[in-house]
């Protein structure tokens, strides 16, 4: 094999391309959902109600995470293993955070009668922000097997591939609750 | 990176291609078969599956045809076949919507979409570009396996005591959406429309592989505008898929919200049974939105591939370069843009504001224009050529037919005026079945018979292929022209009977003479499927590397290639795909180097 060595000139890691498109796929979905709301939003009955606080720590969690996966990643470059091992696990921890504190969120606002069938500018929210935080869930899954590859003693990475892709989707989830956010605030 | 490197990531099965043969033990059963990374094997297995739902999604048209052309007769033995559902040897009205319902989403997305783009995409991508597999064989496997899970589901529901889905393809709500409504929309609708979730995720990771191949792993030499026209098809096809299925999910799963948990995104002000339903501020209209804004592109990944397909096939057995290969190139592109902007006209009579309406029938009946460079350059292709008629040319010529005729009904139908009276007819049902499904079934068929030579390294038997092609052409037309007539009259689609109207009694004979030609139609189908499966084990062996000529890369991998393709180096490429009858030669494959005395383009 080591004979056929092509010398193809790639831009671009295939697997991160595909990654890019797939994010373009998941924005499609969301935009779907957000232009519904959007139709929505012009017919009557349309209930106007305030977002839970506990929303915005969520908001400080997934951004810090971001923040934690970034330098995790500049220590995988730097060859710093032991930091990018307490990096990858705080970012998982924070990943927890914030799906935990969505849900909380979720249940404070069924406490105060604003259930999921009780109009549908909330039951908007329930498939938006849960598929928000599904996409969230596999994003620590993958976490999670990184880590553990992390702490595996029989395999030893050297490619910063399996990183960066990570990165950049959990970014892109970042990003996408940030959108969402405030969306669902400015369009009410 | 190189394609090597990314095989050898995951390393079943990619073994060194160099060595193939000494290295067959590590390849078991399940790993070449079943659990395959192998794009080739992915095919097959998409292929294969494809069939299993045509044959079942073609009996369900005979079985309803059955009752559309004999209302009067019963049928004994589809009791004995079908119990409940034809008591007494006649079709339940509830069974009969739910055959149409299967009949439509079987043959538009598990057959003319996973079979005919995950066949030829999965299959001739990385033979075509140059590449040992595709980008990731993982996802590439993990997509046929969601299809398989959603073929698992979608027949699962075949056998509910309550029936399969029965609201139409298309599933609008809130007929769809309450399980009071109809028998097909309890527990059946549900099995849909998780079914049809898997299903999309299929179509999302077949998609991502697809563009990225073609994007990134061609071969040296391989500039975009060197590839075949196929590639270029598929290419679009998967970018369609990968920006409109999303939005049929979040529609879908929105469904799934109203049905199950109580919310009122397509729901409002419902009576039914005397009992006034709680929902509210929901808009049925807002499904429809949703549905088309995938449902329109969805019918060009269907023609898409069978369009790119065709100009190959008949340009390699016309033995002439395809003409205007860039105007095809930029008509795909132009198709694949207005397809995301003509959503609105499935929706014409839905109350949609009369001025927005005439703006989706100006872009749609823009989408004549790159149709019709499309038509002109697949004759002026077929024109003084030196055409030779294997079944595959055949099939590709039949699909140029299909289309003319299938197109000119669509300039009809993309009047807003005129759909006043022809929606929801059988005129409708004429047009998207000659220019959608007969002529998708038309570039599968033409790809198969070309392309089969290098899948299984034998020959199908070609008497039987012609057999099929005559009955098929001919058949289809019988079956469908006479449908433009109904529908001019007024007579609707998707009705149980028709003896209650005075005016649709005139098409008693013709309905009879509809179903009898579906009949025969169908049974050529199975001719294909015998000749198809047969081939496979007993049909004349390919002894030659490139059995039609052709200039384009796939034929110059061993006859039965191994995983990864090409035994040594990937072939660098030196010219366009579509050198034929040059500088007084037949072909001139891609990667022969262009001589210094050649004569350019």
């Amino acid at each position: 094999m080591e004979l056929i060595m092509t010398e193809q000139r790639k831009k671009i890691h295939p697997h991160k391309f595909t990654l890019w498109i797939a994010i373009g796929s998941i924005t499609m979905m969301f935009a779907g959902l957000t232009s519904a709301y959007i139709i929505k939003r012009n017919q009557p009955n349309w209930l106007e109600f305030d977002l839970p606080v506990i929303f915005w720590y969520s908001t400080a969690a997934i951004i810090a995470s971001s923040v934690t996966l970034w330098l995790a990643g500049r220590y995988f470059r730097e060859s710093d293993m032991a930091k990018y091992r307490r990096m990858l696990v705080i970012t998982f921890f924070l990943g927890i955070l914030f799906v935990t504190l969505q849900v909380i969120g979720f249940i404070q606002l069924w406490n105060l009668g604003i259930t999921l069938t009780k109009n549908v500018s909330v039951s908007f929210l329930y498939p938006i922000v849960g598929l928000h935080a599904i996409h969230v869930i596999g994003g620590i899954i993958a976490l999670m097997i990184m880590f553990l590859k992390a702490f595996s003693r029989r395999q030893k990475i050297y490619s910063a591939v399996p990183i960066e892709m990570m990165s950049t989707y959990w970014h892109f989830v970042d990003l996408l609750w940030i959108y969402l956010l405030f969306f669902l605030m400015m369009i009410r | 990176m190189s394609n090597e490197a990314i095989l050898h990531e995951h390393q079943t099965g990619a073994h060194d291609a160099g060595h193939a043969h000494e290295h067959h033990h590590h390849e078991t059963f399940i790993t070449k078969y079943v659990f395959s990374q192998d794009h080739k094997m992915i095919a097959k297995q998409f292929l294969i599956t494809g069939i299993i739902w045509a044959i079942i999604g073609g009996l369900f048209s005979v079985l309803f045809r059955l009752q559309l052309g004999y209302p009067e007769s019963t049928f004994p033995w589809l009791e004995d076949f079908l119990g409940n559902w034809a008591k007494g040897g006649k079709l339940d009205p509830d069974f009969y919507y739910a055959l149409v319902t299967m009949h439509g989403t079987i043959l538009v997305f598990f057959v003319l979409t996973a079979g005919l783009s995950g066949t030829f995409s999965n299959f001739l991508i990385p033979l075509q570009v140059g590449a040992r597999d595709m980008a990731s064989p993982f996802l590439n496997m993990l997509s046929y396996w969601f299809f398989f899970a959603a073929s698992i589901v979608m027949m699962a529901s075949l056998f509910v005591q309550t029936g399969p889905a029965s609201g139409g393809w298309t599933i609008y709500p809130p007929l769809s959406a309450l399980g009071e409504a109809s028998s097909g929309s309890k527990i059946g609708m549900d099995l849909w429309l998780i079914s049809m979730s898997l299903f999309i995720i299929n179509a999302l990771l077949g998609g991502l592989n697809y563009i990225t191949t073609v994007l990134n792993m061609r071969t040296k030499g391989m500039s975009m505008t060197r590839m075949p026209l196929t590639m270029w098809a598929f290419f679009f096809t998967a970018v369609l898929g990968v920006l409109s299925f999303p939005v049929l999910l979040s529609g879908c799963i929105l469904l799934l919200f109203d049905r199950n948990l109580g919310t009122s995104f397509y729901l409002s002000d419902i009576v039914i049974n005397g009992k006034i339903l709680p929902n509210e501020g929901g808009s049925a209209i807002l499904f429809q939105h949703l549905f088309w804004f995938l449902g329109h592109p969805e019918v060009y990944i269907i023609i898409l591939p069978a369009m790119g397909i065709a100009s190959e096939v008949m340009s390699v057995n016309s033995r002439k370069p395809i003409f205007g290969y860039m105007a095809m190139v930029g008509s795909l592109f132009a198709i694949a843009a207005l397809s995301f902007l003509v959503w609105a006209h499935h929706m014409f009579v839905t109350g949609l504001n009369p001025f927005l309406g005439s703006f989706f029938v100006l872009l749609t009946l823009l989408i004549a224009v790159p149709s019709a460079i499309k038509v002109f350059n697949w004759l002026t292709t077929l024109w003084r050529g030196n055409i030779r008629f294997t079944p595959g040319m055949l099939f590709a010529i039949g699909f140029v037919s299909m289309f003319i005729s299938g197109g000119l009904t669509g300039i009809f139908l993309g009047n807003s005026a005129l759909d006043i009276h022809l929606h929801d007819t059988y005129f409708i049902v004429a047009h998207f079945h000659i220019v959608m499904g007969v002529a998708g079934m038309f570039g599968m068929f033409a790809g198969l018979y070309h392309w089969y030579p290098k899948m299984y390294g034998r020959y199908m038997n070609n008497t039987l292929a012609y057999i099929h092609f005559w009955v098929t052409l001919i058949g289809s037309y019988l079956i469908f022209w006479p449908m433009h007539y109904e529908g001019l009259a007024g007579m609707p689609r998707r009705y149980y009977e028709f003896s209650g109207w005075e005016s649709f009694n005139m098409f008693g004979g013709l309905n009879q003479f509809i179903s009898f030609v579906s009949i025969i139609v169908f049974a050529a189908q199975l001719l294909f499927v015998f000749n198809f499966f047969y081939s496979i084990f007993k049909g004349r062996k390919v002894t030659e590397l490139n059995p039609w000529g052709a200039a384009s890369l796939e034929w110059s991998t061993p006859i039965r290639p191994g995983h990864g393709n090409w035994p040594g180096e990937i072939p660098e490429v030196h010219r366009w795909a579509y050198d034929y009858g040059k500088d007084g030669r037949d072909f001139i494959p891609q990667t022969e180097p262009v001589g210094e005395d050649e004569s350019k383009h």
